[in-house]
């Protein structure tokens, strides 16, 4: 939970709609309103195709809405800010570069990298992986590759971090491992971070606040508070009732046909 | 070696029985030069040189020979100590062998019985004999191609690496320029002679042009596919961290278009030696196709595989540089299996 209660992130009745391959209009989002603390974790959960990432891509500027306003510090965002770090599905790293050159990707875009160069060393030893400077990503596993997709964003010391399902192509060990290592980062650095994923468990884990979204039309169905403290027993009660809660919440939401009776 | 071998005790033992194979069918050739009566007529003569060493065909044949066998001795010795260079140079041995049989057999047919059709097939020893008449003027000629090719050449990779990026960063140069980058790609360069002979104020110049249009063309073409296939999120993921259109040029189209660029690059690389060849045999004060050239007017065969051999060599070792290159800069890629 954040201490102090200033806005970060401010999301206002924004809609956005595409056209899909087969040229069906399909509304993204549809009047989407959210505001986000500073330091707070919030998650956004959803099944596929209910806007979840096109208000990530909306947050970081890499895509803009078709109507409403999405602020940061009450200023508008127009586009791409270093102060925003996106963190993609696949990680995205450069395969032509080190590790470390990775890492360093955004200070020497920045043009500070002279004066900064200890950073990458330091986000090295928080992300566990001395020793791995010098390897190309295709040298390394995919949860080694994500960390340092997570590094290469925090060293340019973004106000958030956005996370595009950062774990999803990961086995479930490296993904809680991850998972504590993103709490880690959390805590050093008090970044805002949002996480856009599908895992009710992930969500639970790691957020303060869980924003359930439905699709066609992509909306925010409800927010809930996480009321219990970290860290998170992903077995205990407390735990399980909140996950059996949303599930729940998920299963309305995706307006499925309840069973009338069963053989 | 940090690889875990199973042991065998055998390795060296089957090292030592087997690299001498990789000699001694030199060994072999030598011997057959030096002791197979010359039965055919051949005139061997004595080629003097400063500092008052003397020289027929024969001996510096066997001097070539030599300098094969302790080649190949050295690289022995240096894969003694390395697993996989031994493999390498295990697996080489049999090529050897045969090698030194059909010099030496070529030898025979060649120069011993003169069994092959005169003038145009002469023995190893005639081919060396070029050397001897007219090394200088050889090395001169090589030089001449050398610096031809290395002039058209660069000259060509470094525009169509140019003309590539602009083709494959803006939308508008690629619509213009790309169909007749490939309108005229598909144009052997060597059929621009004419206008290239006339256009140009010398021979060198317009064998240089040549050269590079045909570099030009595979280069830009290569460059720009790298380029326009950069997938959409490494520029995303770089417009997060800060970057501006520069650093997405220079740091994330370019290097995704690295191995592109040496695909155009080898395959310029191919067409530029036939260019150099042609352009040199149509038009040129010198280099090693004016040497074929002239050889040929005088019949003088053995000359023409002299050329070649140097061709063969000098284009060897171009290949082998830019391989070089290519292997440091792509260094990244090494172990990747592309998908």
């Amino acid at each position: 939970m954040s201490n102090s209660n200033q806005v970060l992130l401010g999301i206002e009745n924004v809609y956005r709609t595409y056209v899909d391959d087969d040229d069906n209009k399909v509304e993204a989002l549809f009047d989407v309103s959210l505001e986000v603390e500073k330091g707070e974790f919030v998650t956004i959960i959803g099944s596929s195709g209910c806007g979840k990432t096109t208000l990530l891509r909306l947050i970081a500027g890499l895509d803009k809405p078709l109507s409403g306003e999405l602020t940061i510090d009450g200023k508008l965002i127009t586009g791409t800010d270093p102060g925003r770090g996106y963190v993609f599905q696949q990680g995205g790293l450069f395969p032509w570069l080190s590790v470390e050159k990775n890492i360093a990707t955004g200070l020497k875009a920045r043009g500070v990298y002279k004066q900064e160069k200890d950073l990458v060393q330091e986000y090295i030893d928080l992300i566990g992986l001395q020793g791995f400077e010098k390897a190309f990503p295709h040298q390394i596993s995919g949860g080694m590759a994500q960390r340092v997709a997570i590094a290469r964003a925090l060293i340019n010391r973004p106000a958030a971090l956005l996370l595009d399902e950062p774990m999803g192509a990961l086995d479930s060990f490296t993904r809680a491992d991850l998972q504590d290592k993103l709490l880690e980062l959390w805590a050093h650095d008090k970044t805002t971070m949002i996480l856009v994923t599908h895992d009710i468990d992930e969500a639970i884990y790691l957020s303060d606040r869980i924003v359930i979204m439905t699709p066609r039309p992509g909306r925010i169905s409800e927010i809930l508070t996480v009321p219990f403290p970290r860290p998170r027993h992903r077995g205990g009660v407390e735990f399980l009732t909140m996950r059996g809660t949303i599930l729940e919440k998920l299963h309305l939401a995706t307006a499925l046909p309840q069973p009338e009776y069963k053989i | 070696m940090s690889r875990t071998r199973l042991p065998n005790k055998y390795a060296n033992a089957k090292f030592l029985l087997r690299t001498p194979f990789a000699l001694a069918g030199f060994a072999v050739a030598i011997l057959v030069n030096r002791v197979f009566p010359q039965i055919a007529n051949v005139e061997i003569i004595d080629y003097e040189f400063p500092g008052g060493a003397v020289l027929n065909m024969n001996q510096a044949y066997q001097l070539v020979l030599l300098a094969l066998i302790l080649l190949y001795l050295i690289a022995g010795v240096y894969a003694w100590f390395d697993p996989d260079r031994r493999v390498r140079y295990l697996n080489r041995v049999p090529f050897r062998f045969a090698m030194g049989l059909a010099l030496a057999a070529w030898d025979i047919t060649g120069t011993k019985l003169l069994m092959l059709p005169q003038p145009f097939f002469p023995g190893p020893a005639k081919i060396i004999e070029s050397f001897l008449m007219e090394g200088d003027y050889i090395l001169q000629n090589t030089l001449y191609s050398l610096r031809l090719f290395a002039v058209g050449f660069l000259v060509g990779v470094v525009v169509g690496v140019g003309t590539g990026i602009l083709i494959g960063w803006f939308a508008r140069v690629y619509y213009w320029v790309f169909p007749v980058l490939k309108l005229t790609g598909v144009i052997p360069a060597v059929a621009w002679m004419p206008f290239a002979l006339t256009l140009f104020p010398t021979p060198f110049s317009a064998a240089s042009f040549l050269i590079v249009i045909c570099a030009w063309f595979p280069v830009a073409f290569a460059t720009a596919r790298g380029i326009t296939s950069t997938p959409k999120s490494h520029f995303e993921v770089a417009r997060t961290l800060g970057a501006k259109t520069s650093y997405l040029v220079f740091h994330v189209a370019i290097p995704h278009a690295m191995p592109n660029i040496f695909t155009g690059i080898s395959t310029a690389n191919g067409f530029a030696f036939t260019t150099l060849v042609m352009a040199e045999m149509m038009g040129q004060p010198g280099g090693l196709g004016y040497y074929i050239n002239a050889s040929k007017v005088w019949s003088a065969y053995y000359k023409v595989f002299a050329s070649i051999l140097v061709m063969a060599i000098l284009f060897s070792l171009i290949m082998w540089a830019i391989g070089a290159i290519q292997g440091r800069v792509l260094r990244w890629q090494r172990g990747l299996i592309h998908e």
